[in-house]
This record gives C-alpha cells, sequence and structure tokens, in this order.
C-alpha cells in the first residue's frame, strides 16, 4: 500500500512563494498527474515528495509513514528525469542495476531484475552500451527501466517526455501507460502537455501560482473545469467566455440571446463554452467570422460576439468566409457559467 | 566550425566562378591566412629551439660565436648541469613543492568549487568575488611578511612553507576551475542518485568523482605548473632548500652560459608536457570560471 | 548533512586558507610599510620614492606594460579569430600556441637570452647576413632600446597565451546565431568581428585584461634574466630592498605602491569594459 498524503505543503524561495498550502491525497496505484505552465511549482512539488527539496512547512505521507524528514535514498521512491540522468560512465546494466547495487543485493538477483526490466522496456539489447551510443529515445526507456528495477512504491516523473519528438513522444505515452498500470505503482507524473496529461491520468492535478487548482478525472476537468483558469487552460483551442448580465430569475442575457442559467445574485457572469460545442443553427449567437482554419478533421473558424474573440469549430463539410455572419447555437447541457470577481464556477 | 561562425578579416566566403577578382582575393586572403598561422607557431616555437640547440650543444659552442642553427647533441651541458652543486637537490625541491601545491590547492580549493556550483547559499557572490580578487593582488609579494611569520613557526626555508604560499597562488585557479567542471556535470545526474539510494557521500564518490577526474587531474596539472615556474616568492622563502628556479635567479649574475641554457630548458621540458595533457581542459577551464 | 550548512562547511578551508596565508600578510605588509619601530610613519614610502632610481623603475614598469598589453591583446584577439575559423589542425595550432602558458617568466627570460646575448642568435644571424661584422653585445648599457625591445618581446612572447586562452573560451561561448543572424542583414566579417564578437566577448575580455595587467606590473623574472640591474622594474626594486639592503619596511612600502597601481588599473579596466545589466548572453 503506498497512497500519498500532502498535508499543508509551502515552499518559499526567498520572497517568492512557490507553492502555497498544498493539501492533496494520492490513491494506492494511482496514476496522478500534476499539469500547470511553467513555473506554476508543479516541479517543485514533485522535488519535495522525492526529498531533492525541502518544504518550508507541511507533510508528506506515503504508506502511512511520514517521510519528509527522510533523505531520497530512504523514502520508497524512485525517479525519471526530464533529461533522463543516464549516468555517463556506466553501461546501460550497470546504469538499471545502480540502485540494486546500491541495495547490496547479491549478483544475481541485480542480473535477474535488470535484465526483467530491460525486456520490458525493450532494452535488452543495449546493455553493454554507454549513454552516449544511445539515442534519446533509448535513454529515455534506460531512465524508466532504472526507476522500475528498483521496484518503488511510488515512482515520480518530471517530465519524462518532453524531449522527445512528438511521434516518439506519443509511442512512449502509451507504452509508460501500460508499464506502469502493470507495475502496480503509485505514479507522479509532472508535465506540462495536456495531451499527455489528459491521455495517461487517472487523476489530474491542475495546478496554478504555486496552487492546485482542480484535482481531478481527466474528464471531469475537461467538462467541469472548477475555474476560469482551468477552463482556459485545458483544451486546444480553450473555452470561450462571454459576458452575460442577468436577466431576472435564473434568466442571463449573452450577446443579446437569453439564456437559462444559474439563479445566482451578481451583477455579471461569465458565460462558457467549448468551441466544440457550438454548432450552426437558425436561432443563437450572432458572429462575424473573422479568420477560417481547415485542419483537415474540422474548421475552426475564429470570430467576434458581441467584442468579444470566440472561436468555434465546426464540421470540415461546411464553407465558411471571413467576413460572414453566423448563427451558432450552444449545446445547452454543456454551457458553464463563472463568477468573475472569484473566477470560480457557478452551478 | 560553419563558416558563419568566422569573425576573422577575410575576405567573402561565397564561390562565386565567374568572379575572378573575387576568386583572387580569396585565394589571396587564403595564403594570408594560412601564411599567418605559420608564423604565429614559428613565432612560439623557434625560440624554444634555439634553447634545444644551446642546452644540446657542449659548454664550448655555447660560448662560441657564430651558433649552429642545428643542435649537436652533445650532453656536456646538461651533464654540467647536473653536476652543478645543488643544481639536482634544487630539481628535487622544486618537484616537492610543485607536488605538494598540487595536492594542497585541490584538496582545499576543490570543496568550494563544489559549493559554488551546486548551492545557493547567503554570502555566494561575495565570496566569489573575494577568489577573484585574490587574483588582483600581486600575490608574490604576501612573500614578505610571510617570512617572518614562517621564521616564528618553523616552516622557514622548508618546502612546505613555499608549497604554502604556492597553494595560495594558485587556490583562485583551483576554485574556479573546478567550479566550471563541476557545474559541467548535471545536478541530476546526483539527484538521479540520491533516489536510487546514494547519500550525498556515495552519490560524489560513485557519479561525480568518476566523471570529474579527469578535469580535476587537469587542475591538479594547472597548480603544479604555477607552483613549478613561480620564481619570486620561491627566491624570498628559501635559503638553503632554494627550487630551481631560485637557484637560477640566484646565480643568474655568476653561472655560465651553458648553465643557465640547460637550466631553462629543464624548466621548459615539463611545461611543454603537462600543456599537452591539459590541452583538452584549458578552454573549457576558462569557459565559466570568467563569467 | 544539512544542505543548508553544507556550502559553509564546504568553502571553510579555502576562506581559512586564504585567511591566514592572503588577508593576515597583507595586513602585516601594510602594518611593516607604515612603521619604522612601533609608530605610524609614512618614512618607507618617502625613503622609496625618493630614491633615484624609484622613478626609473616606476616608468620602465609603466612603459613596458604600456608597450605589451595592447599588442598582447591585438595578437590574442587576432589568434583567438583565426582559430574559431579553423577547419584542419586546430587542436595542434591551439597547442603550440599555448605552450608559453606553462613557460615560467624566468625560462622566457633565458629563451631570449639565447637569442640576444653576445653570441646568440641574433647576432649570429646578422653576421651571416653581414649587417655587422662582429658580434654586439645588445644587453649593455649602450644599447637600452634593445634592452627595452629583447624584454618587450620576451613578455609579449610568454604571456600572450593567458589570454588567448581566454579569448578562445569567451569566444566559444558566443551562440553561432548572432552571426549567422548579422551576416543575413549583411554585416561583412569585419563587422561582425566589431558588431558581435567584441562586445558579446566583454566578460572575457575584462578577465583577460585584469589578469595581464597585474601581471604586467609583477614583471621581475624577465628582466632578472635580461636585462639584469641595466633596466630596473618596481618589483625587482622591491626584491633587492628585501635581500641586497635587508629594509624589509621599504620593500613593503614598494608592495603596497604596486599593490595600489594593480587595484587602480583593474578599477578601471572593470569600469571601461563593463557589461550593462541584462546585456550579458
Amino acid at each position: 500500500m503506498a497512497e500519498i498524503q500532502i498535508k499543508n505543503v509551502a515552499k518559499t524561495f526567498g520572497a517568492y512563494q512557490a507553492l502555497h498550502d498544498i493539501n492533496l491525497t494520492i490513491a494506492d496505484q494511482e496514476f496522478m498527474v500534476l499539469l500547470g505552465a511553467s513555473g506554476c511549482g508543479k516541479s517543485t512539488l514533485l522535488r519535495i515528495i522525492a526529498g531533492l527539496e525541502t518544504a518550508t512547512s507541511g507533510e508528506v505521507w506515503i504508506g502511512g509513514r511520514r517521510i519528509d524528514h527522510l533523505s531520497p535514498k530512504d523514502r520508497g521512491i524512485a525517479m525519471v528525469f526530464q533529461n533522463y540522468a543516464v549516468f555517463p560512465h556506466l553501461t546501460v546494466f550497470e546504469n538499471i542495476g545502480f540502485g540494486l547495487r546500491m541495495q547490496k543485493l547479491p549478483n544475481d538477483e541485480v542480473t535477474r531484475r535488470v535484465e526483467r526490466t530491460a525486456s520490458l522496456m525493450h532494452i535488452d539489447q543495449l546493455l553493454k552500451r554507454y549513454s552516449g551510443e544511445l539515442s534519446g529515445g533509448q535513454r529515455q526507456r534506460v531512465a524508466v527501466a532504472r526507476a522500475l528495477a528498483m521496484e518503488p512504491d511510488v515512482i515520480l516523473m518530471d517530465e519524462p517526455l518532453s524531449n522527445l519528438d512528438a511521434l516518439l513522444r506519443m509511442e512512449m505515452r502509451a507504452e509508460l501507460k501500460g508499464v506502469l498500470a502493470e507495475s502496480k505503482t503509485t505514479a507522479i507524473y509532472v508535465t506540462h502537455d495536456q495531451v499527455e496529461a489528459m491521455s495517461m491520468a487517472d487523476r489530474i492535478s491542475v495546478m496554478h501560482q504555486g496552487r492546485i487548482v482542480q484535482a481531478a478525472s481527466p474528464i471531469e476537468v475537461y467538462r467541469n473545469p472548477s475555474a476560469e483558469f482551468v477552463a482556459s487552460f485545458i483544451g486546444n483551442p480553450p473555452m470561450n467566455f462571454l459576458r452575460a448580465k442577468p436577466a431576472g430569475a435564473g434568466k442571463w442575457t449573452v450577446a443579446g440571446q437569453l439564456f437559462d442559467g444559474p439563479t445566482a445574485d451578481k451583477p455579471e457572469l461569465q458565460f462558457a463554452i467549448r468551441p466544440e460545442d457550438m454548432q450552426p443553427a437558425a436561432e443563437g449567437l450572432k458572429a462575424t467570422a473573422k479568420v477560417v482554419e481547415p485542419l483537415g478533421a474540422h474548421l475552426l473558424v475564429t470570430c467576434e460576439i458581441d467584442g468579444s474573440l470566440f472561436r468555434a469549430v465546426l464540421d470540415s463539410d461546411m464553407t465558411v468566409r471571413p467576413g460572414e455572419v453566423l448563427t451558432l447555437a450552444p449545446q445547452s447541457n454543456r454551457v458553464r457559467w463563472f463568477d468573475p470577481e472569484t473566477t470560480l464556477a457557478v452551478a | 566550425m560553419s563558416q558563419a561562425s568566422m569573425a576573422a578579416s577575410v575576405p567573402d566566403p561565397q564561390p562565386d566562378p565567374d568572379a575572378t577578382p573575387a576568386t583572387n582575393t580569396r585565394s589571396a586572403g587564403r595564403f594570408l591566412y594560412v601564411s599567418g598561422v605559420v608564423l604565429l607557431c614559428a613565432w612560439v616555437i623557434v625560440p624554444i629551439y634555439f634553447l634545444m640547440i644551446n642546452t644540446l650543444s657542449s659548454p664550448e659552442t655555447v660560448n662560441s660565436f657564430p651558433k649552429p642553427f642545428f643542435p649537436e647533441f652533445d650532453l656536456g651541458s646538461l651533464t654540467f648541469f647536473a653536476g652543478f652543486a645543488g643544481m639536482l637537490s634544487a630539481l628535487k625541491n622544486s618537484v616537492l613543492v610543485a607536488g605538494m601545491t598540487m595536492v594542497m590547492s585541490i584538496v582545499i580549493g576543490a570543496p568550494a568549487g563544489y559549493a559554488l556550483s551546486r548551492f545557493e547559499f547567503r554570502g555566494k557572490g561575495t565570496f566569489r568575488l573575494l577568489i577573484l580578487l585574490t587574483r588582483a593582488f600581486p600575490l608574490p609579494l604576501l612573500a614578505l611578511p610571510l617570512a617572518v611569520m614562517f621564521i616564528r613557526t618553523g616552516l622557514d626555508d622548508t618546502a612546505l612553507g613555499l608549497a604554502l604560499v604556492h597553494t595560495t597562488l594558485a587556490i583562485p585557479f583551483s576554485v574556479l576551475i573546478t567550479f566550471s567542471l563541476f557545474s559541467g556535470i548535471p545536478i541530476e545526474l546526483e539527484e538521479a542518485a540520491w533516489t536510487l539510494g546514494c547519500t550525498r557521500l556515495t552519490a560524489f564518490q560513485k557519479v561525480v568523482l568518476p566523471l570529474i577526474l579527469p578535469g580535476i587531474t587537469a587542475s591538479a596539472i594547472f597548480a603544479f605548473v604555477i607552483s613549478w615556474n613561480e620564481v619570486f616568492a620561491a627566491a624570498v622563502l628559501t635559503i638553503e632548500n632554494r627550487t630551481l628556479t631560485a637557484f637560477l635567479l640566484q646565480n643568474l649574475d655568476t653561472s655560465p652560459l651553458h648553465l643557465k641554457f640547460a637550466g631553462g630548458f629543464i624548466l621548459v621540458v615539463p611545461a611543454l608536457i603537462f600543456i599537452f595533457a591539459v590541452r583538452k581542459y584549458l578552454f573549457a577551464m576558462w569557459g565559466i570560471a570568467n563569467r | 548533512m544539512n544542505a543548508r550548512i553544507l556550502p559553509y562547511v564546504l568553502i571553510l578551508p579555502v576562506t581559512l586558507f586564504l585567511c591566514v596565508f592572503f588577508l593576515y600578510p597583507f595586513v602585516l605588509v601594510a602594518k611593516q610599510a607604515f612603521s619604522t619601530g612601533a609608530c605610524f610613519t609614512m618614512e618607507n614610502f618617502r625613503e622609496v620614492t625618493t630614491y633615484w632610481k624609484f622613478p626609473i623603475s616606476m616608468r620602465n614598469t609603466l612603459l613596458l606594460a604600456a608597450a605589451v598589453v595592447p599588442i598582447q591583446l591585438a595578437l590574442s584577439l587576432l589568434m583567438a579569430t583565426m582559430v574559431t575559423r579553423m577547419q584542419k589542425g586546430r587542436d595542434l595550432v591551439l597547442y603550440i600556441w599555448t605552450i608559453p602558458l606553462g613557460i615560467s617568466d624566468l625560462a622566457a627570460g633565458l629563451i631570449w637570452l639565447a637569442i640576444f646575448e653576445q653570441s646568440g642568435f641574433l647576432n649570429t644571424m646578422m653576421n651571416g647576413l653581414g649587417v655587422v661584422d662582429k658580434p654586439v653585445n645588445f644587453l649593455s648599457y649602450q644599447h637600452p632600446g634593445v634592452v627595452f625591445l629583447a624584454i618587450a618581446l620576451a613578455e609579449i612572447w610568454r604571456a600572450t597565451a593567458i589570454m588567448l586562452v581566454i579569448l578562445v573560451a569567451g569566444i566559444g561561448l558566443i551562440p553561432k546565431e548572432y552571426y549567422e543572424a548579422a551576416e543575413v542583414f549583411g554585416a561583412s566579417p569585419w563587422k561582425r568581428f566589431l558588431r558581435i564578437t567584441l562586445p558579446m566577448l566583454r566578460p572575457s575580455l575584462q578577465t583577460a585584461l585584469v589578469l595581464r595587467v597585474i601581471l604586467a606590473f609583477e614583471i621581475f623574472a624577465v628582466v632578472a634574466a635580461l636585462g639584469g640591474t641595466l633596466f630596473p622594474v618596481l618589483m625587482g626594486e622591491t626584491y633587492a630592498y628585501q635581500f641586497d639592503l635587508l629594509n624589509s619596511g621599504a620593500a613593503a612600502a614598494m608592495a603596497l605602491i604596486i599593490l595600489a597601481i594593480s587595484i587602480g588599473f583593474t578599477l578601471i579596466i572593470l569600469r571601461v569594459l563593463r557589461v550593462p545589466k541584462g546585456a550579458s548572453i
């Protein structure tokens, strides 16, 4: 059992507060992704869990044991680094076996575990090579194998795929997900790539300015963002926002159109809808097309509604010319509402 | 090296087969460039060659006129050098002092280089500045007061005393050079070792040390050369146990030419070997160190 | 060990060492220079500066630095740009050019003595060409110009290498893209050198010049080997005070004067070549 609990963790670098009061519980064998833009504190949080950084305050527990005062080697974790950190002076075999040798395991046990993880990562042909003779993708595999060979309770990954090219990244993504699921290890995975996060995670923690804004399943994060930041960070293109004025008893006016909304006593709300949830209709929002981008699978139209920029993803069979006025209707169960004061979602 | 990265004043490198004048200036420029390089190489080598002729000639030839332009491979001068009273023990002292300097400057300097490359700590900027500033002082001058201090502590006229002063000379270099070497090793390698069961110390032993060893050797050699070549402090601080440089300096007025040249040559030979040994590191060492 | 105190533990040896062998003797020099016996006095300074050799040795030292350092700077820049564009034989040429880096000033003086002495190679060559019919004693008081030239040549020969190494390392740090961009915008190789290499090289130029100028004021053994007493310099006079005249107070005062000149020039170089904040690579 390796449940991870992060309790009130904060971190300051001088006057700069990198993490504010983080609370997060990661279940045993869960695949948790920390997602955010660079500088949001996701790597700092991971490094605090690993013991490479010391939290200014707060506690970290793994499997019911408080570990934040322990050095990295005593935490039962293994880590995969962004630049792989494959030791250049050791062979692939010795790299994978490095941690096992540190544990003073007998030779045959080391060999057995190295060979098993190497074949799991399809690098059994490379065991005698040095890191200088490996490609980026192969080094990546060595780094993962080295972590898995430790048979850790928790595996921590810091942007492990970000240095690979797009095709390789897609391939490794699927493979890594399969290998980790099989190893039954709790995993924390840091990335700034939302596609990676959506495709691999059991749960995503979206981080922003040193805080976890939302921690939920990928589809929940996508469908029901808890704050404007999540809505505009997740999804490509991101969610559209339009200003809504109250029109009495759960009714709101958006760009001259009346919509059903929450019964909140607010002077203004943000009406939010994903680009793909807009359909041309007889009645709806009047949108003037500005830029039309045929993307093959669909048509991305950037238009203007009520003076605001607005994107719609339409069927690629449609022909839209710049300057044309479209009438677009939102799919009503996909409309979300945000309070501009708190930037949080309003039910 | 791509054409774009050149910065010398050499004519346009664009190939243009039609324009003969352009081709002419280009080959003229090429000629100028190659002969410039050859000339500058000769500028360095020829004087050393002259010294070598003198060293490998008999004392009579060294003192005669005109001089031959080829060595006669006579070991007379060198034999005379070896037999000259005190010369061999001076040579031994030089090696001893330089060896101690080498060890001390690395043992004392490398930890600081590691600290500078791996930690952010209060006072780091000041510390770095202090190290750099020591280079701004005519350090051999400090030998004057140290002479008094050494007499009191019994370090006067000993190899250790001189090595301590030479270590002061070499330490700024060894700190900055090891700083630059350690910075060249990604901290992630160490962190990976920590997560794989290493303590700070074992990670250093198993990962950093094997990677840094060639560079450390290079900077140790550099410290050796600094001590080997130092004249002023050596002359001030030693009386009986002269190093080779101090011995030669002391006897400049009285010793015959062939002795001076043989001594000079013995001073030069290790330099040739050492610079060859560290050539790969010279530039990397200065790269980060002078930021 | 705690990561907060570990760095201090690591820099402790160097700090202690420098305190004992750098700061403390420095204080001692100062104390010795400003006292004869017990009380504070400028007597030592008065003594050394009024000695008839002082203005000569001061002038010689400054003149030598003024002649040698600019030539070394130009030469090392030329050599550095030459190796930068070199494809074949770069390692060999760099090795040859950096050989003098390992050669002591005393050995360099002796090397050039082999050329300039009365039965030396210069006389042999001039004799062979028929310029002179019997060997000339160049390094004598009758030829002060030649003595100066010999010392300057030996210094240029010996100490250009340290600047070369610093500049080559500095040029290596300049990203190639800047040159490519400049070339695209139509800058000639000469303009690229002026507009990109030189400004980008400022930190390295700073280091190289500071180191070189300080060493130029410390010139001692080259002069001792080539000029002897014909060409007095500050450091040589300091040595003479200490050993021949056994006047350590005066030697200390000389040391402080050399130190003051070094610091003065260091500050000027740092000021002139300062890099604006945020303008570094």
